[in-house]
C-alpha cells in the first residue's frame, strides 16, 4: 500500500513561495485520508450486510420450505423405527376381571355403488335383492338409474356375502374397509356394554361410537391412541355373570314375573361383580329405542341402574342401624309393635299381628313395619335424613354408566313425620337396586361408605366412616336371623352363611293415586358370609307370582329368597369361596355295657 | 508432496462417493424391507385380532353350557357346586411302598376251587 504523505514537499515549498499556510494542505490532506477510509469501511459493512441478509433469507427459505412440505404432504408412519408401534385405530376392547373378552372388534367391509360406472344395473339390482332379502329390486334400481352418483348399500358384509357380491362382477360395486364392533359373548352383561354404532363414514373407514353403556361412558379412553390398545378391564366376572344371568332368568320364568334384576357387589372394594337386568338384548343388534310404551319394559331398560323402585322392608335395616348407632336401642331393647298405629288419616299395619312389643332383632327378624315406624319417630327426620344421605340414597349413583346420572332417587320434597314413618320401611323412597347394594355394602363391610365401581380395583375403598364397626356387626347378626329364623328362611345355603332381609312393596298405580293389589316389587337384600361379610347381592323381581298354594304368593319370602338362595350356592363357589362348615362336636364318649 | 496430496484427497473423494452411493442403496433396501415386515405385523395382528374374537365367539358361556349338555355322557360335568370344595385332611396320604423282598419263595396258584365260573374273579 502507498502511503500518501500528509505533508508532501512540493506543495509545501509551493506554499511557502506564495504565503500560504502549509498547515492547511496538512489539514486537507488528512480529510481526504479519512474521507477514504470511512467509504472502504461503508463499502465493508454493506458486504457484510448482504452476506448476512443472504443467509437469513436462506434460512428463512428452508424453514418455510419445510413448513410448507410439511402442511402440504400426506402423513406418513415413520418407517425406520424399530418397535414398529404403529397407530393403532381401532378401538380398544373391553375385558373382564380375569382379562376374557367382553368387546372386541372385527374387520368387515361395507358395500357401495357408484351407478355412473355400473355396467348392467338391472342384473346388479336383481342379484343383490336376491343376495340381501331385505332389500328391494324396485327401490336400487330405481337408486341406481336416478341421478345419484353415490350410494351406501350395506353397512356390514359377511365374508360369504361379500363374496356373493363380487361374483356380480359389476365394476360400479365396491367395498370399504369397516371395523365393527363385535360383542362374542351375545346377551351377556348387554347393560353393562351398552352398544356401539357408526358415527361419521368415509368411503374406507368408519368411526365407531359407544352409544349406552361403559361403551359411551369411555367412549373417550377406548378411542385415545395414547393408550396404545391397552384394553379396559371392567370388574365383572363373566362366568359369574354368565349363572347369575341363566339362574335369574329361570327364576323369573318360574315366578311369572315380568323382569328382573340382580347386583352383586364386593362389599369392600365396591366392585360389582356382576349386574343383571332382565329381559336383555343382544348388543351386537342392539334395538332402536322404543317409541310407544312404558320406557321401563323396554328390553333397553337396566333395571338395576334405571329402575327406581320402592325396595320395601329392606330399608328396615337401615332403620334399626341408625337407632342402634345413636344409641337409643340395643338389640334386645323392646319396641311397642300395637297396631295398627294411627298417624293423622294413615294407619300402619303389619302383615300380621306381632303382639304388644318386640326386641329390636326381632322387628327385624319378623319386619315389623310399626316397631321401625316407632324407632324411625325417635331417631326423628333430620337425622334420618342425614343418615340415608350419607349411604347415597339421595344422588343419583357414581357409577360408570351412562345412565347412572339419569337414575335420580325419587323422595319427598317436605319430610314430614308420615315421611319418616313410611321411608323407615322402605315406602315412599324409590331407588335402584343398584343404591340398595351400595347402602347394603357401607352398612356391612365394618361401616365405610363404599361406592360402586365397574372398574377392577384391588385395594378397598376405606371411604368415610358411617356406622360404627359394632353397628355394622350387630346388623349383619340380625340379618343372619332373617334367614334363620325369620322372613327369609329359603335364603339359607349351607356354608355361606347368608343374612339378608326381604322387601315386598306393592307397585304404585300409574296415575300415581295408590297401590296394586296384585302387583308387587319383591326384593331380597342378601349379605355372605353373614359373621365376615365379603359380598352383597340384591334380587330384584317386578311383579312375580308363587303358584304352587293354594292362594298366588307374593311376598318376596316366596319369590325373591329362592332365587337369590339359588343364584348364591351357583356363584358363591365360582368367586371362591370356600363353604364354611360347622365345626363338628367333639366326639362323645358313649358309655355302654359289654 | 503436494502433488501427492491431491491425489490422496481425490481417490479420497472418490472412495467416500462410492460409500455414500452404497449407504444410500443399502438404506433404500432396508427401508423396503422394514415397510414389508411393518405389513406383515399389520396382517398378523388383525389375524390375531380375529382370532382372539373367534376365541371368545367360541368360548362363549351359552356355547359352552349347551356343549357341556350335549356331551354330558362322556364328560359328566355340572356346574360347580359348594361340595365341590375339598379340605386337605380329605386327601390320603400315599401309600406306604412295600418293602423289598430278599428271599423269593416260588409257588403256584393252583385254580380256585370255590368258583365254578372259567372267569376268575379277582379279589
Amino acid at each position: 500500500m502507498i502511503r500518501t504523505p500528509l505533508r508532501p514537499l512540493a506543495r509545501v515549498l509551493k506554499a511557502r513561495q506564495t504565503g500560504e499556510n502549509p498547515d492547511a494542505i496538512e489539514r486537507e490532506n488528512i480529510r481526504l485520508r479519512h474521507e477514504e477510509m470511512r467509504d472502504k469501511a461503508r463499502l465493508r459493512a454493506q458486504g457484510r450486510l448482504l452476506v448476512l441478509s443472504v443467509f437469513f433469507l436462506g434460512a428463512f427459505m428452508t424453514v418455510g420450505a419445510r413448513m410448507g412440505h410439511l402442511a402440504a404432504s400426506e402423513p406418513m408412519e415413520p418407517q425406520a423405527r424399530a418397535s414398529g408401534s404403529q397407530i393403532l385405530a381401532q378401538r380398544a376392547d373391553i375385558v373382564d376381571r380375569n382379562g376374557r373378552i367382553l368387546a372386541t372388534n372385527l374387520e368387515t367391509h361395507a358395500l357401495y355403488a357408484q351407478p355412473p360406472i355400473m355396467i348392467d344395473k338391472e342384473k346388479a339390482a336383481r342379484e343383490l335383492a336376491a343376495i340381501f332379502p331385505d332389500l328391494d329390486e324396485k327401490e336400487l334400481l330405481e337408486d341406481f338409474i336416478g341421478k345419484r352418483k353415490f350410494l351406501w348399500i350395506k353397512k356390514k358384509l359377511s365374508p360369504e356375502q361379500k363374496q356373493a357380491v363380487h361374483d356380480i362382477g359389476d365394476p360400479g360395486l365396491l367395498f370399504g374397509t369397516r371395523e365393527m364392533r363385535l360383542y362374542p359373548n351375545g346377551n351377556l352383561a348387554a347393560h353393562i356394554l351398552g352398544g356401539a354404532s357408526f358415527g361419521r363414514e368415509g368411503v374406507h373407514s368408519a368411526e365407531v361410537i359407544g352409544v349406552a353403556g361403559v361403551e359411551s361412558r369411555f367412549d373417550d379412553f377406548l378411542r385415545d391412541p395414547v393408550n396404545e390398545g391397552a384394553p379396559l378391564q371392567l370388574s365383572i366376572d363373566m362366568t359369574v355373570q354368565a349363572a347369575a344371568e341363566r339362574v335369574l332368568y329361570g327364576g323369573m320364568k318360574l315366578l311369572n314375573a315380568k323382569g328382573a334384576a340382580s347386583v352383586l357387589m364386593d362389599v369392600h372394594t365396591g366392585e360389582i361383580i356382576s349386574m343383571v337386568s332382565l329381559p336383555d338384548f343382544d348388543p351386537n343388534i342392539r334395538p332402536r329405542p322404543p317409541t310407544e310404551g312404558e320406557p321401563g319394559d323396554s328390553p333397553l331398560f337396566n333395571r338395576a341402574v334405571q329402575g327406581l323402585y320402592e325396595l320395601g322392608s329392606t330399608f328396615k335395616i337401615f332403620t334399626s342401624a341408625q337407632a342402634l348407632e345413636l344409641g337409643l336401642v340395643n338389640a334386645e331393647t323392646m319396641i311397642d309393635t300395637k297396631g295398627p298405629m294411627v298417624v293423622g288419616r294413615h294407619r300402619i299395619r303389619d302383615f300380621r299381628n306381632y303382639g304388644p312389643e318386640l326386641s329390636v332383632t326381632n322387628v327385624i327378624v319378623k319386619s315389623s313395619n310399626i316397631g321401625t315406624a316407632h324407632m324411625a319417630l325417635d331417631i326423628g327426620a333430620k337425622r334420618q335424613k342425614e343418615f340415608l344421605d350419607s349411604l347415597g340414597f339421595f344422588k343419583p349413583t357414581e357409577i360408570e354408566l351412562t345412565e347412572g346420572p339419569g337414575a335420580q332417587p325419587l323422595f319427598p320434597k317436605q319430610w314430614k313425620d308420615i315421611s319418616t314413618m313410611t321411608i323407615s320401611y322402605g315406602h315412599g323412597i324409590s331407588t335402584s337396586p343398584l343404591h340398595l347394594a351400595a347402602g347394603y355394602a357401607s352398612l356391612l363391610n365394618g361401616g365405610t361408605k363404599v361406592t360402586p365401581t365397574l372398574l377392577k380395583r384391588v385395594t378397598p375403598q376405606n371411604g368415610p366412616r358411617i356406622v360404627s364397626e359394632e353397628t355394622s356387626r350387630l346388623s349383619a347378626n340380625m340379618l343372619r336371623q332373617v334367614v334363620t329364623k325369620g322372613t327369609a328362611s329359603f335364603g339359607e345355603v349351607p356354608g355361606y352363611h347368608v343374612g339378608g332381609k326381604t322387601g315386598t312393596a306393592d307397585k304404585p298405580l300409574t296415575n300415581g293415586r295408590g297401590y296394586y293389589d296384585d302387583k308387587v316389587i319383591s326384593t331380597f337384600a342378601s349379605v355372605f358370609p353373614a359373621h365376615d361379610p365379603k359380598y352383597v347381592l340384591i334380587v330384584t323381581l317386578d311383579e312375580p307370582t308363587e303358584t304352587s298354594g293354594p292362594k298366588p304368593r307374593r311376598t318376596a319370602g316366596w319369590t325373591a329368597v329362592p332365587v337369590a338362595s339359588e343364584m348364591t350356592r351357583r356363584m358363591a363357589p365360582l368367586l371362591g369361596l370356600r363353604p364354611e362348615i360347622a365345626p363338628a362336636a367333639p366326639a362323645k364318649v358313649t358309655l355302654t355295657s359289654n | 508432496m503436494r502433488g501427492f496430496l491431491y491425489v490422496i484427497s481425490a481417490l479420497a473423494v472418490v472412495a467416500l462417493a462410492f460409500w455414500a452411493y452404497q449407504q444410500n442403496y443399502a438404506t433404500q433396501q432396508a427401508l423396503r424391507e422394514v415397510r414389508g415386515l411393518q405389513n406383515d405385523i399389520a396382517t398378523q395382528r388383525s389375524r390375531l385380532a380375529v382370532l382372539r374374537a373367534e376365541w371368545a365367539y367360541l368360548n362363549r358361556p351359552d356355547r359352552l353350557r349347551d356343549l357341556t349338555e350335549i356331551n354330558f355322557d362322556r364328560l359328566g360335568l355340572l356346574p360347580l357346586m359348594p361340595e365341590q370344595f375339598g379340605l386337605v385332611d380329605q386327601v390320603a396320604y400315599p401309600p406306604e411302598p412295600l418293602l423289598p423282598i430278599t428271599d423269593p419263595v416260588e409257588t403256584r396258584a393252583g385254580p380256585d376251587t370255590d368258583t365254578d365260573d372259567e372267569e376268575v374273579q379277582l379279589p
